[in-house]
């Protein structure tokens, strides 16, 4: 007979055979025999949160910056529940993590007891699958699966529900068995005829564009090395979402920038008037779509994907090729190679002609802002801190509003998994958390969350697990005293209704930081700004920067509310001519 | 009503709904009619009958049958959602007008009446192999099986004859010959 291991245990013992170094959780009654056993596991390090949500994207941004499935424990009921938004938010955004719950005891399920929820119930719409293990001889099987699936196909959230009892149960321990089949498994269904077809399509197009997105980055960095071969020996434009930038360098020749709402003039007007349309592990997100009629009327349109649902669900397409990007990708290149068919040489006259219009939309500099001596623009700041950072690794988290907007504009990413931010479910306070996360993943590097005020203080209390872990992140807030995205929409659509978007009451940022233990510094003036940027980046502890910008800024350029992408509003000069129709004000 | 749009979703062409009957076999453990269900109700799809029952009781096996309508692209990612389940086996979907394939459900029909009433009811049930399963001098219940929407017309036929009370199974459904959907 073998060994027996009590619950708490087998969860470890299948932790160090996923190769888990760290969790991210918070202690409570229905988990305490778990936290009793993690110090016998010295491989595997606790961080400690402030709250579960902190948990779920600090497990986040370090499963979005390694590429490994991020870990978190938390315990029955308020722990749960607490943990429901970062699970949404990275079902969304399709981070694989693995989250562990304590339950009530069996014999007390569905009783009301102290601390319970129906775990399983309410996270069941916003995990790839979760358990609920009532038997001790389920777990380990339960806990291999669980890694399994969150980390295959297209990854995601899982959850494991362990009640207290099953903790101190006893059963025997087994290795994960290799390549076990599961639904999730299920990918590159594409054959070679895909790809022949994907070629033709290719060497026919005159104006030939390609749309990649998150999918590149979950593919792996191999994803992204492939990615630049295609892109260079093909010779065609690419564009990328917000999910998906840094797979192709933010400064490369080829590049137009991000596309969809916030999108470049260039890259929004190239998707509309493409005559072929190239997805690339993305998903026809409605901020990327604008007016789903009048999107990209004239072309053909390839769509690449690991996941089967994501075709056809909101753009029908003309070839589909359901498979892992890397694959996918390596694949055409080859093919195209093999054919010695040098697209770049060959369809040099047809594109060249694309290219040149191309560059008379690039020539609107859809990015440009009115820049001022006396106040800090948010852009300024955004390409202040790029220029004094992109000599060093970086990593960039974001909180969500305008100042994730502009930080996805003005800073370049060159490599993937450089870039966190809550994209398909738009969390407010991801990036501090997530930052955490991202700074445990990778040490020694520069990680800056890109915050706005008001998200950044949803989740303001994890810079004390900044501060006890010695994680030296950098919060660089872009302080306009607005929810500015909220403020923004009001001025445009509400007539200048700002009903609730001030924050009347912010705390002094920089007393903030010393409370908690970390350095606060301030910046209210464009001529000090590289100054206190340099001070910051120097300082090896925790920062809280608050970056005193400019109130009234707005956001540009913008696809309007049903519009299609080639109706974009420019900037202040451009809106009198481009007024929002009220219906498209209902459409919102 | 105005109906509540958004400008990023709003399809510009909605596509004809047509009513399928979608087959879907699965784990028969706690929580997979949960999964299956919710699938339905989070993504706004409507459920017309639902029948579901284990097939197999070695494989653990459960085969669920939903009547559902939507258009063709509705119906597509439904497929696709449902095959995206980790405890979903396959999914099978028939159009309600394919001829290859059985659709039938039981119901069971109470009708409180007079005896002439009564056999009136019986008559008129005849199409539908009916089956007798009680009987007393005021009432009576009478099992049919039918097609889902012979069924709608007969509840509605055995009103004035004294039907107070149905209870239906939902479709179920099955290929005809040889043929085993895998």
């Amino acid at each position: 007979m073998g060994n027996l291991y009590s619950g708490a245990e087998i969860v470890f013992k299948s932790l160090e055979d996923q190769n888990v170094e760290y969790i991210f959780g918070y202690p409570g009654g229905a988990v305490l025999p778990i936290y009793d056993e993690l110090k016998n596991h010295p491989t595997i390090k606790h961080i400690l949160v402030r709250h579960e949500q902190g948990a779920g994207h600090a497990a986040e941004g370090y499963a979005r910056s390694s590429g490994k499935p991020g870990v978190v424990l938390v315990t029955s009921g308020p722990g749960a529940t607490n943990v429901v938004t970062a699970l949404t938010d990275a079902y969304m955004d399709s981070v694989p993590l693995v989250c562990i719950s304590g339950q009530v005891p069996t014999h007390l399920i569905g009783t009301d007891a102290f601390q319970e929820c129906d775990t399983t119930g309410i996270t069941r719409p916003c995990t790839k699958h979760n358990w609920l293990v009532k038997n001790i001889n389920d777990l380990p099987r339960i806990m291999h699966e669980a890694f399994e699936v969150a980390t295959t196909g297209r990854p995601g959230p899982v959850l494991v529900d362990i009640p207290k009892d099953v903790q101190f149960e006893k059963a025997k321990y087994f290795k994960p068995k290799k390549k076990k089949k599961l639904n999730g498994k299920e990918q590159n269904k594409f054959n070679q005829k895909d790809v022949d077809q994907l070629i033709n399509l290719m060497s026919k197009a005159s104006k030939p564009v390609f749309y990649t997105g998150g999918g590149v980055i979950n593919s792996g960095p191999k994803a992204s090395e492939l990615l630049r071969e295609l892109v260079s020996l093909t010779g065609f434009p690419i564009t990328s979402t917000l999910q998906g930038l840094g797979a192709y360098p933010g400064d490369g020749d080829q590049f137009l920038g991000m596309l969809g709402m916030h999108g470049t003039y260039e890259a929004n007007n190239a998707m509309h008037d493409c005559d072929l349309l190239i997805n690339i592990g993305a998903r026809f997100d409605d901020r990327i779509t604008g007016k789903i009629d009048e999107f990209s009327p004239k072309s053909k349109k390839v769509h690449i994907d690991i996941d089967p649902s994501s075709i056809n669900k909101i753009i029908k397409v003309d070839l589909s090729i359901v498979g892992d990007v890397a694959e996918v990708i390596k694949s055409t290149t080859k093919t195209l190679k093999k054919k010695n068919l040098n697209l770049k040489k060959s369809n040099k006259k047809k594109i060249s002609k694309w290219w040149q219009q191309i560059q008379k939309w690039k020539k609107k500099q859809s990015l440009n802002f009115i820049n001022s001596d006396t106040i800090i623009k948010p852009q300024y700041a955004v390409q202040r801190l790029y220029e004094l950072t992109k000599n060093q690794d970086t990593y960039i988290t974001t909180e969500v509003g305008q100042h994730q907007m502009w930080a996805a504009q003005h800073y370049k990413f060159n490599k993937p998994n450089r870039w966190m931010t809550s994209g398909g479910l738009g969390t407010m306070g991801y990036g501090l958390p997530a930052a955490v996360g991202v700074q445990v993943a990778h040490p020694k590097k520069l990680v800056i969350d890109i915050a706005g005020e008001a998200s950044v203080l949803m989740t303001m209390q994890e810079i004390s697990t900044a501060v006890q872990y010695d994680l030296p992140i950098k919060i660089f807030i872009l302080n306009n005293q607005y929810m500015g995205m909220v403020r923004q929409w009001q001025e445009l659509l509400h007539e200048k209704n700002y009903s609730e978007s001030y924050s009347e009451a912010l705390p002094d940022f920089v007393k903030l930081a010393e409370a908690y233990g970390c350095v606060g510094i301030r910046a209210k003036s464009p001529n000090e700004l590289d100054e206190r940027i340099k001070e910051m980046i120097n300082v090896n502890k925790p920062v809280i920067f608050d970056c005193q910008v400019d109130k009234n800024e707005n956001c540009f350029p913008m696809i309007p509310s049903g519009k299609p992408h080639n109706q974009m509003l420019l900037g202040p000069k451009d809106q009198e001519e481009n007024k929002i129709t009220s219906k498209g004000k209902a459409l919102v | 009503m105005v109906k509540s749009k958004s400008a990023y979703s709003t399809p510009s062409k909605l596509g004809k709904l047509a009513t399928h009957i979608i087959v879907v076999w699965v784990d028969n453990e706690a929580g997979v009619l949960a999964r299956v269900v919710g699938l339905f109700s989070g993504r706004g799809y409507n459920i017309e009958s639902l029948a579901v029952a284990e097939i197999d009781s070695k494989k653990n096996l459960s085969r669920v049958t939903i009547v559902t309508t939507g258009t063709p692209q509705v119906i597509d990612q439904i497929k696709l959602q449902l095959k995206k389940l980790v405890p979903v086996h396959k999914v099978a979907d028939f159009n309600k007008e394919d001829k290859k394939v059985i659709f039938k459900e039981m119901t069971l029909l109470k009708i409180v009446a007079n005896s002439m009433k009564i056999k009136k009811a019986l008559i008129a049930c005849k199409k539908y192999n009916p089956v007798i399963l009680d009987k007393t001098n005021k009432s009576i219940v009478i099992q049919i099986t039918a097609l889902r929407r012979d069924i709608d017309k007969m509840i509605k036929n055995l009103k004035p004859l004294g039907l107070v009370s149905a209870s239906r199974t939902g479709a179920v459904a099955m290929t005809r010959g040889a043929e085993v959907f895998k």
